[in-house]
This record gives C-alpha cells, structure tokens and sequence, in this order.
C-alpha cells in the first residue's frame, strides 16, 4: 500500500508542476491566482499522503486543516488586494 | 477494502489531472476558472475520503478523530472553495476583463 | 449614475430585510437559543481538534467556548432566524446529497470538455442574467454557492433582492439554471 501512496504523490506533483506553467506564465495576475489556488488544493492531499507514508498522519492532519485555511485567506486577501489597486489607478488617471 | 480505497484514489487523480489540463487548455481566464476550482474541489473530496478509509484499518478512537477531521477538511474546502472562486471572478470583473467568444484567439 | 442608483435601491433592501433591529425588539426577553448552538458547534470542534477527554483539557474548552459564544453568539445566526432552525437544517441535510450528485453529473460534463480535442469549438462562454425568487440571505447564499458549486456555471454577481449574473461555459449549462436547484433550495429554506 505504501508503494500505491508514492505513485500517487508523485502524479500529485506531476500535476502541480503542470499548475505552476499557469502560475508562471499566466498572462494576467489572476491566472497566476487561479495556479496558485489549485496548487494549493493539491497540497493539501498531499501533506496527508506524506502522513500515511510515515505512519505519522495524526500530525499531518492538522497541518493540512491549517494549510487549506491558510490557502483561503490567501487567495481571498490577493483577490481582494488586486481589486484595489485596479481602483487606486482609475483615482490617478 | 484497500481495492476501493485504491479505486477512489484514482477516481480522485482523474478529477485533479482534468482541473490541472483545463487550467492550461482553456482560453480565457473567466473559463479557466471553471476547471480549476471545482474538479479540484471534486477531486479532493474523493481522495480524502479514500484516505479517511484507509486510516480506519486499525479501529481505535484516535483513527477516529483522525478519520473525522479529514472530513471536517472536506466539509471547509466544500464551502471555502466557491467564495474563493467568487472573490477572484468580482476581481477580474471589476479590473474590466471581458469573456472570450467564439472565434477569438486564446490568450 | 444608473449604479449609484442602483446601490441606493440594495440598500434600501438590506434595510427593509433587517428585521431585527434592537429597538424593536423587546429588550426584557432574553434569548438563549443562538448562545447554545454556538457553544455547542465549538466545543464539538474543540473535542474534534484537540483528541484529549481528561477533565483538564475538557474544562479548559468549556471555559473557553463559554467566552467565545459569549461575545460572538449573535453574529452566527439571527434571533428571529432561529425560530425555523433545526428544521431547515435537516431539510438542508436532505438537499445536500442531490447536490452532491448534480455536482458529480456536471463535473463529468466538464472533465469531457476538458479533453475533448475540438474543445474550442464545442464551448461557447457567456455572461447571462436571471432574476430569483429567493428573498432570505441564507437562502440566496446557498443558492449562489450551489451555482458556483455546478461546474460550468460561476456566480458573478448577486443583489439583495435576487439578481444574480452568471457565467456560463456552454449552452448547456446555461439552460439547467434556475430551474429544479431554486426551487429544491425554496423548499429547503420553507420559502415555497
């Protein structure tokens, strides 16, 4: 079983190099956003895999409840930031 | 048990591998917001519950709690994920982007 | 000017929906209903998060989700709200598997987009508008999550009372709205 969990996680990055291409080369800053939010998302699956690996998933649990927390607040307060900044040059002009 | 498990891991992987394509296939932002929230959402509702499973094998209370808090993950990044998605559309929205139509070039 | 017309009117809407003013309310009743859910919601989770059950750390939640619920026990729900609560809560309870399932259906829809090799031809992305029944911001909450929650569909916009501006991937997903979902959450939040 602990073979299928390393596959796994290693599809999972596969799968989050893929997501950081949009991170990096989006072309507006809310596609990097949108990378950045599913990259999140997958860590979090990834964090309790790494848990099950080394039979210590009782810890992990917790740091992947305060890492999905902590990947709302973010993209909420970046959306948010951006959205201000938009403002702030429409007064200026 | 370990071959359902192993089944919703893959359904699971399904789902993120779409979210993951659709972000980089898609053409505009408005529609690449549909993939990436929700397959994703979709994707790790399975997983973790595929997970919660497995850790259910040797059943003490401490499986238990644990088993209940990936739920609670579950049940969060359910009602997290749509405000998350909203804040970034009323984002775009208010900076002025319009949506793709047919026949444009993708950006 | 049209918007600041407009924001006047939500406005004027949110005011006539907050029913519960403290001047209305008769100041000699006490209500002890949202305190109790409060604590009860928080010292679950305390229990849940922490693992430990000796008397120490049992006591140390009590205290502390008794100051919380204190304080904060009237921004989680409404007075006037909690009179419909444990029923509309297990009729919630029963809407959430079928939208469990509706998300699961449209989620095979976009998984076939995603794939598909003529994609660019197949989707056809459009802002659309349509004007909900709903009134309770409860309801129009759920209403508005269940939408972004359909893959295919995003919520942009919602007013007060009940205009809502939807982005939608394809023809499709455009016709499904609002359909059975309104009327299922009408039902759920007793609004029929």
């Amino acid at each position: 079983m602990d073979q299928i969990f390393i596959y796994t996680g290693l599809l999972l990055i596969i799968l989050m190099v893929l997501s950081l291409y949009r991170a990096l080369f989006g072309p507006t800053v809310l596609d990097r956003l949108i990378g950045a939010n599913a990259i999140g998302s997958k860590t979090v699956v990834l964090l309790i895999l790494i848990g099950l690996i080394y039979h210590r998933v009782d810890m992990f649990v917790d740091i992947a409840l305060a890492y999905a927390l902590l990947n709302f607040i973010a993209v909420l307060a970046a959306s948010r930031y951006f959205q201000k900044k938009r403002g702030l040059y429409d007064e200026l002009h | 048990m370990d071959i359902i498990v192993i089944v919703l891991l893959i359904i699971g992987l399904v789902f993120f591998t779409g979210g993951a394509v659709g972000i980089l296939r898609f053409p505009d932002f408005y529609s690449r917001l549909h993939p990436a929230g929700k397959m994703d959402t979709m994707g790790s509702l399975f997983m973790l519950i595929a997970l919660a499973l497995f850790n259910l094998h040797h059943f003490t209370l401490a499986t238990l709690l644990t088993s209940l808090k990936l739920i609670v993950i579950v049940v969060f990044v359910f009602l997290s994920s749509p405000t998350a998605i909203h804040g970034i559309v009323d984002a775009g929205v208010r900076a002025g982007l319009t949506p793709w139509t047919k026949g444009e070039k993708r950006r | 000017m049209e918007a600041l017309e407009q924001q006047e009117k939500s406005l004027e809407g949110s005011r006539e929906s907050g029913r519960d003013r403290p001047a209305n309310r008769p100041p000699s009743r006490k209500r002890f209903g949202p305190y109790l859910v409060t604590f009860l919601i928080m010292f679950f989770l305390w229990i849940l998060l922490s693992g430990k059950f000796d008397p120490f750390h049992l006591t140390l939640g009590v205290i502390s989700c008794a100051i919380v619920s204190f304080f904060s026990g009237d921004l989680l729900f409404d007075s006037p709200r909690m009179k419909g609560f444990p029923r509309s809560w297990w009729r919630f309870l029963l809407y959430s598997p079928w939208l469990l399932y509706q998300i699961f259906l449209a989620n095979l829809h976009v998984l076939f987009l995603t794939f598909h090799p003529k994609m660019l031809d197949l989707i056809d992305p459009q802002i659309f508008r349509f004007r909900s029944k709903l009134r309770g911001d409860l309801a129009l909450v759920t209403f508005a999550n269940s939408i972004t929650l359909t893959p295919g569909t995003i919520t942009i916009y919602v007013s007060v009372d009940g205009d809502f501006s939807v982005h939608a991937i394809d023809q499709q997903s455009k016709q499904g709205l609002p359909g059975e979902m309104e009327i299922r959450i009408a039902r759920a939040f007793s609004e029929g």
